[in-house]
């Protein structure tokens, strides 16, 4: 991963009081532990109940690397979003739900630490982040015909003095009965356009979650994205002063695409490395012989290469681009980001798909040290999940104007 | 050049409410103004003003309100004159 410092907020430079920047490897080197030796080991009970990963988060919460992306100066360490990516593959490598959870958790925490370092109630609330190691959850999608278009709204916020009412039916919201706060989004107003929302951080006391839907699905499963209806009351200084059109461009999709990417990139190295260890037994049975799926493994490892390549250009164009408005709100920065997500949401299945062919019957069973099963189907969640029509569709209505920009570096 | 703004605005803009009721700074955004109508409207100013928006001015800002838009089309027609 790229040697990224940790990001230093105003305030703390303003003081003079930076702290020495936080050394990201000891963060991602704690969350491979916790990888290898909780998620790794619980993995299939997760997916086989359907169940929360319960163990992996407990020992994430101990580790404090739920906080990491809360600035320095309220508590937390700054990660960047190469070293989130980076934690978010290593536990998608050990169980793709963790991975998963771990990413939907920091998208919702970049909605704060990018757009809320100037609200008095929102920067107290990272600094609980930090401290109390709070699991965020979100709920953007409604039932009502909006499904997953998170940008159009159907509820509004209902505003009674200092305070607000929200409910929302039919929302899917992953994880929702484990987070401790949700980050939810509607209009402005119930008389604002669909299109314009404002999102509102929630703390578990102040909403009622009623579960209208059980997730039960191929892969993924422990993310537990049952639907619910929510309601909730709770004081207007808790919404995001910053329109969720300007956050949904500026933070939400470049973090959503590159950790989910991510999380793809943690399932298709699992699926990888399954291959390699088969080729190796391959190996050491018949010395001198190279197995004929050795070959298939060095096209594979080529694939695999590709897909790095992909995300990490990602994680560098958004370090390059983070400070700059213009460029987040840019056509060209979203058509990028999407191209991100549609290109890696296929590459994990094509990865996982050619490892069947390196470990054969061995990756078809569900009972062998080399199985793919639970890989091939974590592994198509992607292309779903945000249908990749949608996203081709939205970018397709751009090209009436978008000009690509050529050049290698930008 | 704002009233042939406010025209595509209405024409294209697909804003909920009359343009006419947005005074030249007001946030289109908030009035309404959607990714798909915004570039309705950006392909529109450059069939009728005889331009071409580059890649790096495509952004949220300069199709943020009347004045803004009216900015972005006389920077891109400086520049094409240049």
């Amino acid at each position: 991963m790229t040697s990224a410092l940790a990001r230093r907020d105003d305030i703390a430079e303003a003081l003079a009081l930076v702290p020495p920047a936080v050394d990201e490897r000891e963060l991602v080197k704690a969350a491979r532990t916790i990888a290898t030796k909780i998620a790794a080991p619980n993995a299939a009970d997760v997916d086989e109940n359907a169940r929360f990963p319960s163990e992996t988060f407990a020992a994430l919460k101990e580790a404090g690397l739920l906080g990491i992306m809360v600035p320095q100066a309220l508590g937390g360490q700054g990660a960047s979003v190469a070293c989130v990516s980076e934690i978010c593959a290593a536990l998608a490598q050990a169980c793709a739900s963790s991975g998963m959870i771990y990413a939907m958790h920091q998208i919702k925490m970049s909605s704060l630490t990018v757009h809320c370092l100037d609200s008095e109630w929102h920067r107290g609330f990272m600094r609980a982040c930090a401290e109390e190691q709070l699991l965020l959850a979100s709920a953007t999608t409604e039932g009502g015909g909006v499904g997953g278009d998170m940008r159009q709204s159907i509820c509004g916020v209902q505003r009674d003095g200092d305070m607000f009412d929200l409910a929302k039916d039919g929302c899917l919201i992953s994880y929702g009965a484990y987070a401790d706060a949700i980050l939810i989004t509607a209009r402005r107003t119930p008389d604002a356009p669909a299109s314009d929302q404002v999102m509102a951080v929630m703390r578990a006391d102040q909403y009622r979650l009623e579960k209208t839907g059980a997730w039960n699905t191929m892969g993924m499963r422990g993310t537990c994205s049952d639907n619910f209806f929510f309601s909730g009351r709770a004081p207007a200084e808790q919404i995001i002063p910053l329109a969720f059109a300007d956050i949904s461009a500026q933070s939400m999709l470049p973090y959503a695409h590159l950790l989910w990417a991510s999380v793809w990139y943690g399932i298709a190295s699992d699926a990888v490395a399954r291959s390699e260890a088969f080729v190796r037994a391959e190996a050491r049975k018949r010395p001198g012989a190279t197995p004929p799926s050795a070959l298939r493994l060095a096209e594979l490892l080529t694939l695999q290469q590709r897909f790095k390549a992909l995300v990490v250009a990602g994680i560098d164009r958004y370090e390059r681009a983070k400070d700059d408005a213009d460029e987040l709100t840019s056509i060209g920065f979203g058509v990028a980001m999407n191209a991100i997500k549609i290109s890696a949401s296929q590459s994990a299945g094509e990865i996982v798909n050619a490892a069947f062919l390196i470990c054969g019957i061995m990756g078809y069973r569900n009972d062998s040290p080399y199985s793919l099963a639970r890989p091939m189907r974590d592994a198509l969640s992607a292309p779903i999940m945000i249908n990749n029509d949608r996203i081709l569709g939205n970018v397709s209505n751009l090209l009436a104007v978008y000009k690509h920009d050529a050049s290698l570096l930008r | 050049m704002k009233t042939t703004i406010r025209d595509i605005l209405a024409k294209h803009g697909r804003l909920p409410a009359p343009v006419g009721g947005l005074s030249d700074d007001d946030d289109l955004h908030a009035a309404g103004l959607t990714s798909f109508g915004s570039v309705e409207v950006m392909m529109a100013l450059e069939e009728a003003f005889g331009i071409e928006f580059p890649d790096r001015m495509l952004n949220r800002r300069n199709f943020s309100s009347i004045s803004a838009i009216e900015q972005a089309v006389m920077t891109v027609q400086a520049e094409e004159a240049a």
